[in-house]
């Protein structure tokens, strides 16, 4: 099952690594890996999926929450939580094409961020269902390559994990 | 007024102003740093990269600094002198292969949870990554088995990492930390300021247990009917002997004290059941099966004391107490999940227990027949060997004996480890050193001679095998030259003896590459009493019962050099009680095919 941990941690050269490192040392597979800056200066988050069950979940919560640069670890419930991944997809087209995809681009809210003669790059933002659906539909038009980051999830509400940690 | 009583401030001879910090390279700050923290020795081996620091090192009036062979041997007598303190270890190493001889020590504290303080030299800062000579990223090398590490690159980062460092090592789980200082740190400078407290936000250990969890623990022993109290090393590193030996005199529970745990409760005591695990005594591994109550404490089911886990205790609920959360419930789920300092939930377990029992009176007694039955059919001991040989388990015995529990001992790995925790009797912490969760061959030496730099006072044993010796003892020229005097008793039985144990019980006795030719009618390749001679030691070969005593007599009296006793052993001789791997500890083996009776439930 998957999960889906949020992580304040300092932001020290090789935190990556650590974290990385334990997920891999503990032989915990990282689903989707999401870095970036927090809203405190010296403080990144960490969004991981990851795929395990209750209780090794747990020894790997746990465990983060041992390495001295890292300072909140919290599971976000997905009933609680918006999700939201973001995709670029460089997509076949020509002439036959072009409508059917340009359509299927309006109906998921998605951008054509780039157009060539024979190709279009597609930006779509979505949670991963709408993502993957968007992928389907335009697969049959041939793929050319796709980028994607890694799942981004927020609290819903007022309260921030930031507050709860600076409580303490 | 006596003198004493009245403060005279002192104005500071190395502060020229009080108000401003002073000016000092950055290997001048790793010096008044480790000064600050109250370092007295330091083993370790200049290089390239850490140079700049040896030239401060050279002018310390505070800081001994023993010279060692191979920066391995830095990193087991850290080790040894951690173990036997408590106090943080240092190791110091150059960069690149200087800090990977390293590696192997600090996976060994990792594992042990021993407070060392490894500090290497790095390559200038404006060359990292480009391959330079003797460049290797330790930092990166050494992140899976150091409680944490840092990466210096300014001279002003000193004071504050090495301060955070010496933190985390002794604080909360005990554990290696790594400092890694580029030379161009060492030699640029920067104002000294130490800083007034450690900052390290994400670094919280907690010490003090939640009081519900306490009294439900409390409750649970007075209710139970087959207690066993399972005592790992946790205890040792959180000095709470004292705590354990009243909280078990006070329940009245039976004691049983892991590997990494040998002398934190005394043998002597009757209830004291010894060892549990694989090599454990049958009464220890059997209560811990047949209990219904194991409290654990500053233990963590390492899979050689449960066997197969699923099969480990099966009718007992689970207190478990440590200081690390990530313990409690990795292995076997805890009833009752108590995170805090050993010491201090001792006491206050001990405090809720005598409350309880106001109410709840707790009945051992057919508990202790049990035991007691066990105690009588099966004590430990060992049989002298066929080809009439010296027994192994008899010289160890009796250093053990002649030396007596104010010394301390020291072993390598293999059979000669497990005989010298079964059949020395250990009546102190901090008295026994080995290497328990990395099984690291090579650490007896080392760890002897820094166990004696601590404690110059104790006699200091290095019990090891004619295969771990081979590894680390160059370090006797270390202990020679700094007049170190330890003593080392070479258990030689010619051969990788667990390994060939193993091969003779489950490889259908092929005994493959593990004849070492050092003993009994071989080449005795090398010759171990000449050896020790060539190291400026004292050799003694032993061959025959009737010289253990006189050998082991010279030898505590030996305390002008170091002293190597080759004691020509059996090779067939085989470390018994046994649990096979794998299995649950009920097919526990008493002697070879002969399994003690398990009481079903």
């Amino acid at each position: 099952m998957s999960h889906v941990l949020s992580l304040l941690v300092e932001d020290k050269p090789g935190l990556l690594t650590r974290v990385a490192g334990l997920f891999a040392r503990r032989g915990f597979n990282i689903e989707s890996l999401a870095v970036g800056k927090s809203e405190i200066p010296g403080l990144s988050r960490i969004t991981v999926v990851v795929d395990v069950e209750e209780l090794p979940l747990e020894q790997v919560t746990k465990q983060l929450n041992k390495l001295v640069n890292v300072i909140k670890v919290v599971e976000l419930d997905p009933t609680q939580t918006v999700e939201r991944e973001h995709m670029l997809i460089k997509v076949k087209v020509d002439n036959s094409t072009r409508s059917a995809i340009l359509e299927a681009t309006n109906l998921f809210r998605a951008r054509i961020v780039d157009v060539a003669t024979d190709a279009l790059v597609i930006e779509v933002t979505g949670d991963t269902a709408k993502v993957q659906a968007l992928l389907r539909v335009l697969e049959p038009h041939g793929i050319k390559e796709i980028a994607q980051s890694g799942l981004l999830a927020i609290g819903r509400g007022p309260k921030s994990i930031t507050d709860r940690v600076f409580k303490n | 007024m006596p003198a004493e009583s009245i403060p005279v401030p002192t104005p500071s001879t190395t502060h020229p102003r009080s108000s401003e910090p002073e000016i000092l390279t950055g290997s001048g700050a790793v010096l008044r740093s480790l000064e600050k923290l109250g370092i007295t020795d330091v083993f370790g081996l200049p290089g390239g990269a850490i140079m700049p620091f040896y030239d401060e090192l050279m002018s310390s009036t505070t800081i001994r600094h023993i010279l060692v062979r191979h920066e391995q041997g830095a990193g087991h007598a850290a080790e040894g002198y951690a173990s036997s303190t408590g106090k943080v270890g240092v190791a110091i190493a150059t960069s690149g292969p200087g800090a990977t001889n390293l590696v192997t020590a600090i996976a060994d504290a990792h594992m042990d949870s021993v407070p060392l303080l490894a500090i290497t030299g790095q390559v200038f800062s404006t060359v990292m990554g480009t391959d330079a000579f003797q460049e290797v990223d330790i930092v990166g090398i050494t992140m899976p088995i150091t409680k944490h590490s840092f990466l210096v690159r300014r001279p002003e980062d000193v004071p504050a990492v090495l301060q955070a460092a010496h933190h985390i090592a002794t604080t909360g789980r005990p554990g290696p930390v790594l400092v890694d200082i580029t030379k161009d740190a060492q030699q640029n400078s920067a104002p000294f300021i130490w800083p007034t407290e450690v900052e390290l936000p994400g670094y919280r250990p907690v010490t003090k247990a939640h009081g519900k969890q306490v009294q439900a623990a409390a409750r649970m022993l007075a209710e139970a009917k087959r207690p066993v109290l399972y005592v790992g090393g946790g205890v040792i590193r959180g000095r709470a002997s004292d705590e354990l030996l009243a909280f078990a005199n006070a329940s009245g529970a039976p004691v049983v004290t892991t590997l990494m745990a040998r002398g934190a409760f005394p043998d002597s005591h009757k209830q004291h059941l010894g060892m549990p695990g694989m090599h454990g005594t049958v009464p220890s591994v059997l209560a811990l099966q047949e209990s219904d109550l194991i409290i654990s404490l500053g233990a963590r089911f390492d899979d050689r004391v449960t066997g197969k886990p699923s099969e480990f205790a099966p009718n007992a609920k689970v207190v478990h107490v440590d200081i690390d959360p990530a313990e409690i419930s990795k292995i076997r789920v805890a009833d009752v999940p108590i995170v805090g300092d050993v010491k201090d939930v001792l006491t206050d377990l001990a405090a809720a227990y005598n409350e309880v029992i106001k109410k709840v009176q707790p009945d051992f007694t057919d508990w202790w027949a049990r035991i007691e039955e066990l105690r009588k059919s099966f004590p430990l001991g060992y049989d002298d060997p066929a080809d009439g040989l010296l027994a192994p388990q008899y010289v160890i015995e009796r250093i053990g004996e002649l030396t007596g529990p104010e010394a301390i001992y020291a072993a390598g790995v293999g059979q000669h480890q497990m005989w010298a925790a079964q059949f020395i009797k250990y009546e102190r912490p901090n008295a026994w050193l080995n290497s328990g969760g990395a099984g690291t061959m090579g650490y007896g030496v080392p760890a002897a001679m820094g166990a004696k730099v601590a404690n110059p006072e104790r006699t200091v044993w290095a019990i090891d095998g004619d295969g771990c010796f081979q590894m680390t003892n160059q370090e006797l020229a270390t202990a020679t030259i700094n007049n170190i005097p330890i003593k080392v008793a070479v258990i030689n039985n010619s051969s990788l003896g667990m390994v060939r144990q193993w091969q003779t019980l489950f490889y259908n006795g092929r005994h493959s590459f593990t004849d070492l030719n050092t003993g009994h009618e071989t080449v005795m390749v090398p010759d171990f009493v000449k050896l020790a001679e060539a190291y400026g030691a004292l050799g003694i070969r032993v061959t025959k019962k009737e010289e253990v005593d006189a050998a082991i007599k010279l030898a505590n009296e030996t305390n002008d050099r170091p002293v190597v006793i080759d004691f020509i052993v059996s090779a067939d001789a085989m470390v018994w009680p046994m649990v096979p791997q794998g299995v649950g500890n009920s097919n526990v083996q008493y002697a070879r095919d002969k399994a003690p009776e398990w009481e079903d439930e």
